[in-house]
């Protein structure tokens, strides 16, 4: 079930029984899901509900059966890891490294390196080592890094997922800060908590299979159903105050 | 077939230890001229043919780590079992092609360092491929879905973890290099060991103890691991300078 279905706009994304298989294991069963402009939707669900194999299918990196259409095929999208990648270079050169890879003209690359940096309170760290920096650091650079390449779709598996409370705050509010710029976002969490302060739209997954879209203050509210009811109870205690 | 220093009585192999440490020292010291002309080859012969499959080798080891083709393992299997590809067999290679009647005998490069640079350029290729490869592996388990979500292609991918891994990359550079400049049995077929022409250190080793010169050939042994070491030591130097800062930090 789509929570925002007979939205006239073309989805950025559309998924129509969408199926990934790792081997023996079904990662994905028929999903169908839009992904519309300017949306941040959180995926939840129990360890191997197939957030992150969801994630990635959106983002074009897996393999699948099933038909994947984008409103237009050069839509400019980033993903940030659970554990950011840094190449062994600096953090100029690691933006500058994103820069190229996304094809920004040349020209452009000091401008929207810079403004990344400050966007993530990062400017004084431009000739610092990536890996020498803190995880917190780290992901702040990696979503500038995302963000220089002004992404009109940003990508998050469990951003937060290996960060002391304040980095996850620092990081929280960026994301925030984005969301609010209208970037269109989607984000794989086991934080209900953060999905609740976040998204504006839940998707709730279990066994490879949608269970529920809906407007997060639906999902948070009565409209879980009884299985992602009983996944909110198991989650609630512990993860929704942090 | 009894070698040279089984002959040697008791005690006197400690004595001609002690005689190639002085013979050593001597000849560093004093600078010979022919000692010097012999390193000097040997670094130029292992060092070109270093150079020649590092660009091969560093190619090839990419992109085994990211190609899928039919095939594919096998070839990891042969390029992994060519580690342990005897020197001698190379020089024979090597030897039945540039001869006068092999294949590539028009060139007329047998007996030259030309010659000995081909032989050792494929000794120690499939050294960088094979732990290339490993490293590459490694590196995109790591990082490859990060790159590839950034765009960029599989051959990217696995060039960017040559840069990502360039001290590693470096170390197994040094380690090709140690094989080559270590290796005897294909220079020696190829290169003839011809004095003043293509006599290198490990030629010049093998004569020397042949003719039952042991002082002599450990001492040469010795100034080919100052050599070596001087080499590692000039490069370790150069990855603290660049590399201080990333040191320890993953």
């Amino acid at each position: 079930m789509n929570g925002i279905e007979g939205a006239a706009i073309r989805p950025l994304i559309r998924l129509r029984g969408v199926s990934v298989r790792f081997g023996s294991v079904q990662a994905l069963r028929k999903v169908s899901v839009d992904l519309q402009r300017g949306e941040f939707i959180a995926l939840v669900g129990p360890n191997g509900s197939g957030k992150t194999t969801l994630l990635r299918t959106l983002h074009g990196m897996l393999r699948h059966q099933g038909t994947r259409e984008l409103a237009d095929p050069s839509v400019v999208q980033a993903m940030v890891f659970q554990r950011p990648f840094m190449l062994r270079l600096s953090v100029a050169n690691n933006l500058r490294l994103a820069l190229w890879l996304a094809r920004v003209p040349r020209v452009e690359w000091a401008g929207r390196a810079e403004l990344a940096m400050h966007r993530v309170g990062m400017a004084g760290l431009w000739e610092r080592p990536a890996r020498a920096l803190s995880g917190g650091q780290q992901q702040r650079l990696a979503l500038a890094r995302a963000w220089a390449i002004q992404p009109e779709i940003l990508f998050l598996d469990e951003p937060t997922a290996s960060l002391d409370p304040s980095a996850k705050k620092e990081v929280e509010a960026l994301l925030a800060g984005f969301a609010a710029d209208g970037m269109t976002m989607v984000m794989s969490t086991h934080n209900l908590g953060q999905a609740k302060r976040l998204a504006r739209r839940v998707v709730y997954l279990d066994q490879g299979e949608i269970q529920r879209d809906l407007p997060t203050e639906v999902f948070f509210g009565d409209g879980a159903g009884a299985r992602a009811d009983q996944f909110l109870k198991g989650e609630m205690a512990w993860q929704l105050e942090s | 077939m009894d070698e040279p220093g089984a002959e040697l009585p008791r005690g006197a192999s400690l004595s001609a230890l002690a005689e190639s440490v002085g013979t050593a020292v001597e000849l560093i010291v004093r600078a010979d001229s022919v000692l010097l002309r012999t390193v000097g080859l040997s670094l130029a012969v292992s060092g070109t043919a270093t150079l020649c499959a590092a660009g091969l080798g560093l190619a090839l080891g990419a992109w085994l780590a990211v190609a899928h083709f039919p095939g594919h393992r096998a070839l990891v299997l042969l390029l992994n079992t060519l580690l342990a590809l005897p020197s001698v067999v190379v020089g024979l290679v090597v030897y039945l092609l540039l001869s006068r009647s092999g294949p590539l005998g028009s060139w007329g490069i047998l007996f030259t360092p030309t010659a000995m640079v081909i032989a050792q350029t494929i000794l120690v290729l499939p050294v960088i491929a094979a732990l290339t490869r490993q490293l590459v592996g490694d590196s995109l388990r790591d990082g490859g879905d990060q790159l590839r979500s950034m765009g960029a292609g599989p051959m990217s991918c696995a060039l960017l973890m040559l840069v990502h891994d360039r001290w590693a990359v470096l170390t197994v550079l040094i380690a090709a290099f140690g094989r080559a400049i270590a290796e005897v049995g294909a220079v020696m077929v190829v290169g003839g060991n011809i004095d003043g022409i293509t006599r290198v250190m490990t030629t010049a080793i093998a004569l020397e103890t042949s003719k039952g010169d042991l002082p002599l050939a450990m001492a040469l042994g010795l100034v080919l691991l100052v050599v070596v070491g001087v080499v590692n030591l000039g490069i370790s130097a150069a990855q603290r300078g660049h590399g201080s800062a990333l040191a320890g930090v993953r």
